[in-house]
């Protein structure tokens, strides 16, 4: 299985989570990890979810997603997690 | 499993340090578009083109997506247009209408260069080599996209002197032809020894004879990306110096690797090579200058500049190697002047001169890159300066290059101005000694003996 990152990386506010978790579940994507922290002030939250389920094409989620970050105020961030395991991994 | 840390390490890069991923270049060999009939021959060119490259650009932006990388430029290089030409062009005038289908074809597709307006002279030049070298004016001006390269040595067969004395005019004569927009042809025309086969940065690349129908090469960038990993060891010995360098350069070249196989297999392409380069560009901090800098010099070309240089090129492409299966192009680090507002600074405060750029070229991949001289330097001291690089690539058995712009109507404190990722440039210095009787000798300079290695 082929998973991807989400990242959310703003300034902390109510519902953030709430609000990507209700949109992944909207589209049928499942979460397998979540790890978040808050750092003075800003909210840094992964995700690892697996896409294999929804319709939508990959493109289509990361455009999606940045919007939801622009409403929010965050910085939404969707990508396939081969770029981090090459990047770090031998 | 991946942590926050290195997820958040990766999107750094990418948003504060400049990394991207430079181009991603589509190599179409056009040997099978030969034949007699001009007419035919450029149809063939650009159906081949546009066939092979049709869905180029969606890839890469795909891929940017997936991955969420830049990828600046999604180019393509062809097989040198005077071995396509060769049967077909009668004149340098046949040559520049296949220069101008290559640019038709470049624009069909949505690619912002296209490379392979090329000649291989390195010992002789054929009637259609010459012609075709003689058309580079008129088919880069009449042309937006196309980019022309000419090899005029190697190691193995030394210097073909009499291209270098024609490049010295041919050069020139793109100047003079361009000299409303500041010269800017110059930009698309580089001249080589050892050029390689697989290079996917313009203005070189082209196609070569030796590569299969079509391959994908892929070159990565990030000097931002070194000088912040730099700067978390200011003051430490070489050794850490150099381990952070690597790794960083692994990191790097890893992506490029990974974006390679990505557009290889949605392209259904084979993957050729990863081009290893520091590439900067104008963009703060995307420069090698300030790595240098970083390691410790006030500017690039103080004493100390060639041995900090030869100490990155070289942990460079150990980081870089071991990242990749396929390593080619020219992998090294670039240092052009205009293209990386590091050395646009240290010209300016006249600490670099053309000869110190010259020392570095031996320590590093390609040349003296995007250099602007005084429009008024005489055609046979460009030869001169030519024929001085190309004997390092020879001696040094690597690839040198040479791509200046004689700025036409400009002298010593003036500058030209190319604009985005070219930049602009001060125009430099030139040694006014004459070197006339030299290059006008003809003839060749033969291989040096340790090329003799059968």
């Amino acid at each position: 299985m082929k998973k991807t990152i989400i990242t959310v990386v703003g300034k902390d506010t109510v519902g953030i989570i709430a609000r990507v978790c209700t949109y992944l579940a909207d589209n049928r994507i499942n979460i397998l990890d979540i790890s978040q922290t808050i750092v003075q002030g800003f909210f840094n939250m992964m995700m690892i979810v697996d896409t294999n389920l929804t319709e939508k094409d990959f493109g289509v989620i990361v455009d999606e997603l940045n919007a939801l970050g622009e409403e929010i105020g965050v910085v939404i961030k969707c990508q396939k997690e081969e770029i981090f395991d090459q990047m770090h991994r031998i | 499993m991946i942590n926050l840390f290195e997820v958040a390490e990766t999107n750094e890069m990418i948003a504060k340090e400049n990394l991207d991923v430079r181009t991603i270049t589509l190599g179409i060999s056009l040997l099978d578009c030969i034949d007699g009939d001009l007419k035919k021959i450029n149809e063939r060119v650009y159906e081949k083109i546009t066939g092979t490259a049709r869905d180029l650009v969606k890839t890469g932006e795909a891929i940017e997506k997936e991955f969420g990388i830049p990828i600046v430029n999604k180019r393509i290089s062809v097989t040198p247009m005077a071995l396509v030409g060769g049967a077909a062009c009668q004149s340098c005038e046949d040559f520049v209408t296949l220069a101008k289908t290559m640019d038709r074809a470049a624009q069909e597709v949505g690619v912002n260069l296209i490379g392979g307006y090329s000649a291989l002279v390195s010992k002789g030049m054929t009637s259609a080599d010459e012609m075709l070298i003689r058309s580079i004016p008129q088919a880069l001006h009449a042309t937006e996209r196309v980019c022309s390269s000419v090899n005029l040595g190697s190691t193995k067969t030394g210097i073909n002197m009499d291209a270098v004395r024609l490049m010295g005019d041919i050069i020139k004569e793109t100047a003079l032809i361009s000299r409303e927009q500041d010269s800017a042809d110059c930009m698309k025309l580089v001249v080589f020894c050892n050029a390689p086969d697989d290079n996917p940065f313009m203005a070189g690349a082209f196609h070569g004879v030796t590569e299969a129908d079509a391959v994908i090469n892929v070159g990565v960038s990030g000097p931002g990306v070194v000088k912040t990993a730099l700067q978390r060891v200011r003051g430490e010995n070489f050794e850490v110096l150099c381990e952070t360098i690597k790794k960083t350069a692994f990191k790097v070249t890893r992506v490029g690797q990974l974006v390679a196989q990505e557009a290889s297999r949605m392209l259904n392409i084979p993957f050729g090579i990863v081009d290893l380069s520091l590439a900067p560009t104008p963009a703060i901090g995307d420069s090698v200058a300030d790595i240098l800098c970083e390691i410790g010099l006030e500017y690039a070309g103080a004493p100390g500049t060639t041995a900090a240089l030869a100490l990155l090129n070289d942990q460079v492409k150990k980081g870089g190697v071991m990242a990749s299966s396929y390593v080619g192009g020219l992998s090294g680090a670039f240092i052009p002047v205009s293209e990386d507002q590091g050395m646009i600074d240290a010209v300016t405060a006249g600490a670099l001169t053309i000869e110190k750029l010259e020392a570095m070229t031996c320590v590093c991949s390609v040349g003296l890159d995007m250099l602007a001289v005084p429009g008024d330097t005489p055609n046979t001291t460009i030869a001169g300066i030519i024929a001085d690089e190309m004997a390092i690539g020879m001696v040094n058995q690597k690839t040198t290059a040479v791509r200046i712009i004689p700025a036409i109507g400009k002298g010593v404190g003036d500058k030209v101005e190319f604009g985005g990722l070219f930049g602009y440039a001060p125009v430099m210095p030139v040694n006014g000694f004459s070197c006339e009787a030299f290059v006008n000798r003809g003839g060749r300079i033969p291989a040096p003996i340790h090329s003799f290695k059968n």
